[in-house]
């Protein structure tokens, strides 16, 4: 610990800062407490160890109470409180409805199986070709083609109609996403409370996984595609007011002099200046919203949404994994899609280009627009005449068919046993003995550790929170559970550390390679962890092992970003003097380029962490016994109190991670000079 | 996109005319007469073949009988929300062990109401490959089990046998039965369904020992070749009494109970489709034909309606007797 200190600070030159002494001896002191509690306190005080039930706080009647109470009784007076959240639902039903039927089902009269088709939904060719016009119109060729490309994929590979109920729902889901986020971003940006009211409503809304809340959006939007809508919304919209926020408070404070010099009035100030100013920023938040709207897709479908999802659940149901592949990846190939559509659309319009707008000729998105129109219109005609026109024939479709259960087939066969061997060891001499250390710690040494990490790391106010946030899952009764998942997060994250940061190194110098890395770690982000589930337990079995994989899988990705993103912003003088003072390769990499590096490696730790908890609930479907697993219990019990309080503690678990790392990597900032 | 929108709508309105005339033609036939609403009747489908062909056999029935089906995908467990506000009307297959807790529940606040018993019986139970009688002679008889539980074992539990249970939510008291039955046995709970199926995939494929918790209908026991375990009879005594069975201390010493698949439905219906709710009551379907279709959609790869199109060309005389 010293030793690396004093290595960074030749590097940084800062003065040695006066916490050392009294933070090694605390540190040294709660330690020693906790240890002889933990070895001799099991007979003296057992409360330490297992936290007697009759303590626990019954928090879930109290939270279940409460919703029945929202749902049946709440009244603002002249309407009741569902009335309330039924009639938002309606207006969110609306343009759903259009757009469900511009895009899959087409325009109906009537309901259910009396409804006859008035006009049919777009064709296939009018919406592929939309999209390499919109290809076209705001990158190049390449996007166009890469944007024509993904749709072809739906439609070849029969994932047509399903990608467009989902799609549906995302065109839908987005815009309430980020107005609401650019809405409540301004209302922070402009009044300081506001700002500190929201942060920790946002921090609940990332962590607390969505199974939680479920069951009450249900009751309260209704059953089906809006309530799936509702909890995408809440799930994707906080990044949009980050975003709207930080993106808010960077533009320069010239800018806004100029527009209080010509005269703005406070409206003219938001919509004129600060917002366009602010659209580069603002559209990576866009962006944001979509892909985790798309994350969303699989739990939608729990509830009513259709779509993909549903394709990929039941495909898997069936042990169908072919068809759970092409499905999920259909999901990706739509991400793909949007992704890049949106990332042009943000890089198309720089705010310096912007004043020269009103003169630029509009004839040319004009053009765009009128060629989709006209395609719209002829395909449709065309379409009632040729069925292939209206809708891609099923003849046409094609399929990898058993290609990947065989795949998966011969590996279990030919290769089980050595599998089989690899996991047994890892799993008897790391996981094991790891849950067992975990699970026999007393509470209330691992409640004042964490207080005293906070406090080195952060002061007294963090100390503060870590313990409080740490004792509500002990007073809840559910501290073992919230070990276990510790247990579980903890070790997936050390092996994704493992295996991600040296990936990121590699690859940070490496262009070609980074590229194919990022192709690779995007996929396994937006696949559903479903798809690839099922052949892990296939080779693994049920049980921690199998759900370790998972999670390492989907939460490698933030490990090998950050880490390549953090070399790569390396200040290249400083390698440069690294370098003429005779530092070998190994030595310019660790001893300058890591250790510049680290506070942006410690965020991607951070974000390891934070995906590693929110795949808890998947977890759970392959047996695991952690809060996930309390979580998944809830929801299929439709016990809104015992969700939303296992919820909580798994929020309160990432939000004392988070907390601390960036603690952490502040300060690592603030000693490299860097902050 | 908003010029295209408004020149759609007026081109919807010019067609929607006559739409509606062409309508009025070609299905004025259809006994529309003397249906209580034609509002239409929300059917929840969940993610499983049974389960679709038993949904739509219901509503091609009462599609016939002149209703308006809608079918709403929905899951499992979490419709009971959808069905308690009227969202959603009707759902056709609630298992007695998976959901019987959430029915009860649901039922206990008269918001939603069990509309009797299809006719499916649910057999759940402790399943082996029948390749697994050769390392375990004496099979399906439980005693031979008890005898030679270290064939079914896995590195992790060896010299205990492993047995892989349902998800904890189906219940089934798997680790009671362990003990009061006295197997060596380790209880390992699969997470989910999909799970425990790709399991037995996995095992099946390589030959390898496996014990598992499988349930009929469904294709799995049509897929593969093996047996249900025979375990002492069960009897509620059985779950309720420590002293009865062999086990003269601990209950649980018998087998699962072979529960019926019930249909449920949002209690408004009786109200609003009298009709449509008799029909529902009345209707029934049995286990062998039952797997007999499942088989023909995920192993012979023939789509779900078409199976229930044949079905319905083939049993008329059953389904007019349902109808009033």
């Amino acid at each position: 610990m010293t030793e690396a200190r004093t290595a960074t600070e030749r590097i940084a030159a800062t003065p040695v800062p006066l916490w050392v002494r009294p933070t090694t001896l605390v540190w040294t002191l709660a330690l020693t407490l906790a240890v002889v509690l933990w070895l001799v306190g099991k007979d003296i005080a057992p409360w330490a160890f297992k936290f007697p039930r009759d303590w626990a706080v019954p928090l879930k009647f109290w939270i279940s109470d409460f919703t029945a109470w929202l749902v049946e009784d709440a009244s603002f007076g002249i309407f009741t409180f569902s009335e309330f959240t039924r009639a938002i639902s309606w207006v969110i039903e609306q343009p759903y409805t259009l757009a469900l039927s511009l895009l899959a089902t087409g325009f109906l009269k009537g309901q259910g199986s009396d409804a006859v088709q008035i006009l049919p939904p777009l064709s296939w060719i009018a919406i592929t070709a939309t999209v390499i016009a919109l290809g076209r119109y705001t990158k190049d060729w390449a996007l166009a083609a890469l944007a024509g490309g993904c749709f072809l994929y739906l439609a070849i590979f029969g994932q047509w109609h399903g990608a467009m109920v989902t799609l549906a729902s995302i065109l839908i889901a987005v815009p309430f996403g980020v107005v609401g986020g650019l809405a409540v971003g301004l209302a922070g940006y402009r009044w300081r409370p506001v700002e500190r009211l929201i942060r920790p409503v946002l921090d609940l809304m990332q962590t607390v996984p969505v199974f939680a809340y479920l069951v009450p959006i249900l009751f309260l939007f209704g059953f089906g595609p809006v309530s799936a809508i509702v909890a995408t919304i809440v799930y994707a919209m906080p990044p949009m007011v980050r975003i709207t926020i930080l993106a808010l408070r960077a533009v320069p404070g010239e800018t806004i002099d100029l527009g209080h010099m010509v005269g703005c009035s406070r409206r003219q100030m938001t919509w004129k200046v600060l917002v366009p100013t602010a659209m580069p920023g603002l559209m990576v938040g866009v962006n944001q919203v979509i892909m985790l709207s798309l994350n969303m897709v699989i739990i939608a479908s729990m509830i009513g949404a259709g779509g993909l999802g549903f394709e990929v659940l039941a495909s898997l149901r069936r042990l169908d994994i072919g068809a759970g592949i092409e499905s999920g990846v259909a999901i990706v190939v739509l991400a793909i899609a949007l992704d890049r559509l949106s990332q042009a659309l943000a890089n198309k319009n720089p705010p310096a280009h912007r004043e020269s707008e009103s003169t630029l000729p509009f004839w040319r998105r004009y053009g765009y627009s009128t060629a989709c129109l006209a395609i719209v219109l002829v395909t449709g005609a065309a379409g009632l005449i040729a069925a292939w026109v209206q809708s891609y024939p099923e003849a046409w479709t094609i399929t990898t068919g058993t290609v990947w259960d065989s795949l998966v087939r011969w590996i279990n066969v030919n290769f089980f046993d050595e599998l089989e061997a690899v996991k047994t060891a890892v799993l008897l001499n790391v996981l094991i003995p790891f849950k067992r250390f975990l699970l026999g710690l007393p509470w209330v040494a691992v409640v004042g550790l964490l207080a005293v990490a906070g406090w080195a790391l952060g002061g007294w106010r963090l100390a503060l929170l870590c313990a409080v946030l740490s004792l509500f899952n002990v007073t809840v009764g559910l501290w073992a559970k919230s070990m276990i998942t510790v247990y579980l997060c903890g070790i997936s994250v050390i092996f994704a550390c493992l295996i991600g940061i040296p990936i990121g190194i590699l690859s940070a110098e490496r262009e070609r390679l980074w590229r194919g890395v990022k192709v690779v770690i995007d996929t396994l982000q937006t696949l559903p962890s479903f798809v690839y589930l099922m052949p892990v337990v296939m080779l693994f079995r049920v049980g921690d092992f199998a759900a370790m994989i998972a999670v390492v899988a989907y939460a490698l990705a933030p490990a090998i970003r950050y880490t390549a993103h953090g070399l790569q912003r390396v200040d290249p003088q400083l390698v440069e003097a690294g370098i003429v003072s005779g530092c070998t390769p190994l030595q310019t990499l660790t001893k300058i380029k890591l250790k510049l590096a680290l506070p942006e490696i410690l965020l991607g730790i951070n974000q390891t962490i934070m995906l590693a908890l929110s795949m808890l609930v998947i977890t759970a479907l392959v047996g695991t016994r952690d809060l996930g697993q309390e979580v998944y219990i809830a929801l299929t019990k439709a016990d809104t109190g015992r969700g939303i309080t296992a919820g909580l503690c798994v929020a309160f678990i990432a939000i004392i991670a988070d907390r601390l790392i960036t603690a952490g990597a502040r300060r690592a900032k603030a000693r490299l000079g860097l902050a | 996109m908003a010029q295209r929108d408004r020149s759609l709508n007026r081109m919807a309105g010019a067609l929607a005319g006559a739409a509606a005339l062409i309508a009025a033609g070609a299905f004025a036939p259809q006994a529309k007469a003397d249906v209580e609403s034609r509002d239409p009747i929300k059917i929840t489908l969940h993610d499983w073949t049974g389960q679709f062909i038993t949904t739509k056999i219901m509503g091609e029935v009462l599609k016939k009988a002149g209703y308006n089906i809608e079918y709403v995908q929905a899951d499992y467990l979490a419709q009971f929300a959808g069905l308690k506000t009227g969202d959603l009307h009707v759902a056709m297959e609630i298992w007695e062990t998976t959901g019987r807790d959430a029915m009860d529940e649901a039922t206990a606040t008269g918001k939603v109401e069990n509309l009797g018993e299809t006719g499916l019986q649910a057999i759940e139970e402790w399943w082996y490959p029948a390749y697994m009688k050769d390392k375990c002679p004496g099979l399906p008889d439980w005693k031979a089990l008890a005898k030679c539980s270290e064939a079914f074992s896995v590195p992790e539990t060896a010299p205990s046998g492993r047995y892989l249970g349902g998800p904890v939510t189906w219940g089934g008291f798997d680790d009671e039965r362990v003990e009061a039955l006295g197997i060596d046995l380790e209880v390992v709970h699969a997470g989910t369904d999909a799970a425990l199926f790709a399991e037995l995939e996995s095992a099946y494929q390589r030959k390898a020992p496996v014990l598992l918790w499988v349930y009929a209908p469904h294709w799995a026991p049509v897929k593969y070749k093996g047996e249900w375990v025979e375990f002492p009879k069960y009897t509620s005594e059985c779950y309720n009494d420590a002293s009865w069975g062999m086990n003269k201390t601990a209950k649980y010493d018998c087998g699962k109970p072979r529960g019926p698949i019930w249909k449920v439905a949002w209690s408004g219906v009786k109200d609003k489709w009298p009709g449509a709710h008799k029909i529902i009551t009345k209707s029934n379907i049995n286990n062998d034909e039952m797997g007999a279709m499942v088989s023909m959609v995920d192993l012979d790869g023939q789509k779900v309606d078409d199976v229930v199109n044949e079905w319905i060309v083939k049993n008329e005389g059953r389904w007019q007797t349902w109808l009033p």
